[in-house]
């Protein structure tokens, strides 16, 4: 296979050497240590194509079943890597398949690229055939996006479209290309993107700020620290568990804060939010020096914004400034990377243990044990359990596997019950809530941690709104290993009903088909269990096979997540039952 | 409750296809109305600038170009209350050409509004009058009863009585 690097050397030295802007999209993406990408072809998008095939032995592209299903590839790759996922699509119905995996990606900060064809330049604006200002479409859902109509445009774009989507704070960045751009010849050279101008991605931490943080936490009575993605984000990991074992601070997670601190940390008090835990959600309204890091104050986190935390002094390590103020007002805003920054505060924090504090939190752990977890995790009824699933999982992956989840009860149970010993292992559609995220995100995670266990926990409703990706990995044979937890309903809006709109379930039973028989159709070894005492077994089985895996569990058709704040209402006014 | 005022939002960026489109998205987005925009050349070489004014709250407008400015291509943008700035806005008024000579009170109202006629023509006057929205608004008043032919007003434009460092903030993203 001929390829530029192979070219050069047949060519005269210093030679230009002209290539079409479609063999230029590769040469940028290998040049940006790209492997692997997911897409889908179509005739804007075909010239790219072509030069794929041609360069099948150094960029493997994997044909999804649908754009939608690329797009949460790539996020899924990029989640569990530290790479840029990509995605390519073509013009039209191919670019408008892209955008809810734009919509995820956008607002939990994944960085991807997705690169869509577009119509020849001279039709644009013409009602062509599969033509759709997909760059007015993305604006509102991407980082950055630009339409290239040049080829000598393809190599600044490129790599601009990289600098962007993984620098700051990460997202998606949409690049669409008309086809003259595709095909034209121009002289290739390609520069990685160091700078733009008007683009200030990693603000300067402020010493006086951190000082000042750094004197609030060492006078606090009942600090707490909440922490999100930033800290993942921002590879501070090390550097979170060093200020939390020297500070002796409670700390809690956002969903997607999620395993960035193990879950068994003696530490760790557990998820706030919607469903988190009863301890760090209550005592948010209890604490008196509120330390949020890499975490943006979500309405499913904070509940009634007048209502939450208003008796605590807050300090916010963040990395955008457009997250300060924005909901919770922030006595310290503390700007900048966050392993920078909390690397400046360490030094800073005097030891401490806060013994009295942490006992609070065990009392309230205690509670929420005795009400909720006890018989989430031991039930003592007939019917399965989510959690007890979940809590298989945890024994059989010894707590090392990547969870990627859907959206809905199984999501919240999964967040609250899995345990979590490596970073980057709770992958899970937070901000947008998307259906039909897990079964494509779970195959790019596998992809990107080929050596990590990725299990796969999915609702009958989810799954089937990206079951077709089933078909990747057969084809491939990814060894994902898929559970769904079928309670043949839309748990999650099946329970609003039954709390919120007095028990009338408008289309919430899901008539399912056998699960077993689809799965087998695209040769994937399934299973069903409906039944405790096949439980263990079943999961250990799937766990211990090398090859993709399905398990269907049947679980309670009418169980309730608990413990839970009720939309509107404070964090303090958390249900448990 | 905090109350609504108005705001002028001063957005400098580089000129790209898209942004028109990215910031109105922002406002969209939050349900708010755009009372008057103004695109224009700044201060700076190859430097545009955006002059949006909005009635809301404080809250609202800080948010609004915190996430403004976090557009890749905007530089910087700032938010000020009328006093803090200077700004006018500026109106053009078709008139029959007869009233000019017919209506003594037009040429009344020239001269107290300061008002310029730009050209006459056979059938028609044009007047430009520069000023706050209120002065505009109080001419349109007055010549209303004569009948105006066309009327057009522009978006605010403004400039800061304090100062705005965009050139030193543009070297300093650059050799960040
Ligand atoms: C694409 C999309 N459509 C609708 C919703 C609203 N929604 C949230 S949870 C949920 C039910 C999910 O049902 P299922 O996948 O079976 O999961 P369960 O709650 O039963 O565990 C729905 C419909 C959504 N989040 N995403
Ligand atoms: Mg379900």
């Amino acid at each position: 296979m001929e390829t530029l690097k192979e070219r050069k050397t047949i060519t005269k030295k210093n030679e230009a050497i002209k290539i079409s802007g479609a063999e230029a999209i590769i040469h940028c993406l290998l040049a940006e240590g790209v492997d692997l990408l997911y897409g889908y072809p179509g005739g804007a998008i075909m010239p790219v194509y072509d030069e794929l095939y041609k360069f099948q032995d150094r960029l493997t592209h994997i044909l999804t079943r649908h754009e939608q299903g690329a797009t949460h590839a790539a996020q899924g790759y990029a989640r569990v890597s530290e790479k840029v996922g990509v995605a390519m699509a073509t013009s039209g119905p191919g670019a408008t398949n892209l955008v809810t995996g734009l919509a995820d990606a956008q607002i939990d900060s994944t960085p991807m690229v997705c690169i869509t064809g577009q119509v020849p330049r001279h039709l644009l604006g013409s009602d062509a055939f599969q033509e759709t200002d997909i760059i007015g479409i993305s604006t509102p859902v991407t980082k950055w996006n630009y339409q290239i109509t040049k080829a000598s445009e393809i190599p600044e774009i490129i790599a601009k479209a990289f600098y962007i989507a993984k620098s700051g704070r990460p997202g998606p960045v949409l690049i669409d290309i008309t086809k003259n751009a595709q095909f034209d010849e121009f002289e290739f050279s390609y520069k990685k993107c160091e700078a733009v101008r008007s683009y200030n991605p990693t603000p300067k931490p402020n010493m006086e700020l951190i000082k000042a943080a750094g004197k609030l936490i060492n006078e606090a009575k009942k600090p707490l620290i909440v922490w999100g993605q930033g800290v993942i984000l921002g590879k501070a990991e090390k550097e979170l568990k060093a200020l939390v074992e020297k500070t002796g601070i409670p700390a809690a997670w956002t969903i997607m804060g999620a395993s960035a601190l193990e879950t068994e940390h003696p530490l760790n008090v557990g998820m706030v939010g919607m469903h988190g835990n009863y301890g760090p959600n209550i005592l948010t309204n209890e604490c008196d020096v509120l330390i949020a890091i890499g975490m943006r104050f979500d309405d499913r986190v904070t509940g009634r914004l007048e209502d939450y935390a208003r008796q605590a002094k807050v300090i916010h390590f963040e990395i955008d400034p457009a997250e300060i103020n924005k909901n919770v007002h922030a006595d310290i805003p503390v700007l900048g990377n966050s392993k920078e920054t909390l690397s400046l505060l360490l030094p800073l924090v005097n030891s401490n243990s806060h013994e009295a504090w942490h006992n609070v939190f065990k009392e309230k752990y205690q509670i929420e044990f005795d009400t909720v977890i006890k018989k989430d995790i031991h039930p003592t009824k007939d019917g399965l359990t989510m959690g007890e699933v979940i809590e298989e999982i945890n024994i059989a992956t010894e707590h090392k596997a990547a969870i990627v989840t859907d959206v809905g009860q199984h999501q919240m149970i999964a967040c609250r019950y899995a345990k979590f010993k490596e970073t980057k292992s709770n992958i899970t559609s937070g901000g947008l809530g998307t259906m039909g995220f897990a079964l494509p995100a779970a195959i790019g995670a596998k992809m990107g941690a080929m050596d990590r266990e990725v299990v796969a926990v999915i609702g009958d409703g989810g799954y089937q709104m990206t079951i077709q990706e089933l078909g990747v990995i057969f084809q491939h044979n990814i060894p994902v290993k898929i559970v769904v937890l079928n309670n043949d309903h839309l748990g999650m809006v099946r329970q609003w009903q039954e709390l919120f709109f007095d028990k009338r379930y408008a289309s919430t039973v899901m008539v399912n088909p056998d699960f077993v028989k689809i799965a087998e159709g695209y040769h994937i070894e399934a299973k069903s269990v409906s039944e405790r005492k096949d439980l263990k077994a079943a999961v250990q089985e799937m766990i211990a096979s090398d090859k993709p895996y399905f398990l269907e569990v049947k679980v309670e058709k009418e169980d309730n997540v608990f413990p839970m704040i009720p939309s509107g209402a404070a964090v303090s006014e958390i249900r448990l039952k | 409750m905090e109350n609504n005022q108005w705001f002028t939002i001063s957005v400098y960026s580089e000129n790209n296809v898209g942004l028109l489109n990215r910031i109105s998205g922002i406002f969209l987005k939050r349900h708010i109305n755009i009372e008057s925009l103004n695109v224009s050349k700044s201060e700076i070489d190859n430097v545009s600038k955006f002059t949006i004014v909005i009635y809301t709250t404080d809250t609202w407008v800080h948010n609004i170009v915190g996430q403004i400015e976090k557009q890749i291509e905007v530089i910087k943008a700032f938010y000020h209350t009328d006093d803090e700035t200077i700004y006018q806005e500026s109106a053009l008024f078709k008139i029959a050409s007869d009233l000019l000579f017919d209506e003594r009170q037009i040429q009344n109202i020239i001269k107290e509004s300061n008002a310029q006629i730009v050209t006459v023509a056979r059938d028609f006057f044009v007047l430009a009058k520069s000023g706050r929205r209120f002065e505009i608004d109080d001419m349109y008043e007055q010549l209303k009863p004569f009948g105006i032919m066309q009327f057009v007003r522009s978006g605010r434009i403004s400039v800061t009585k304090d100062e705005m460092q965009i050139s030193a903030l543009l070297r300093e993203f650059q050799y960040n």
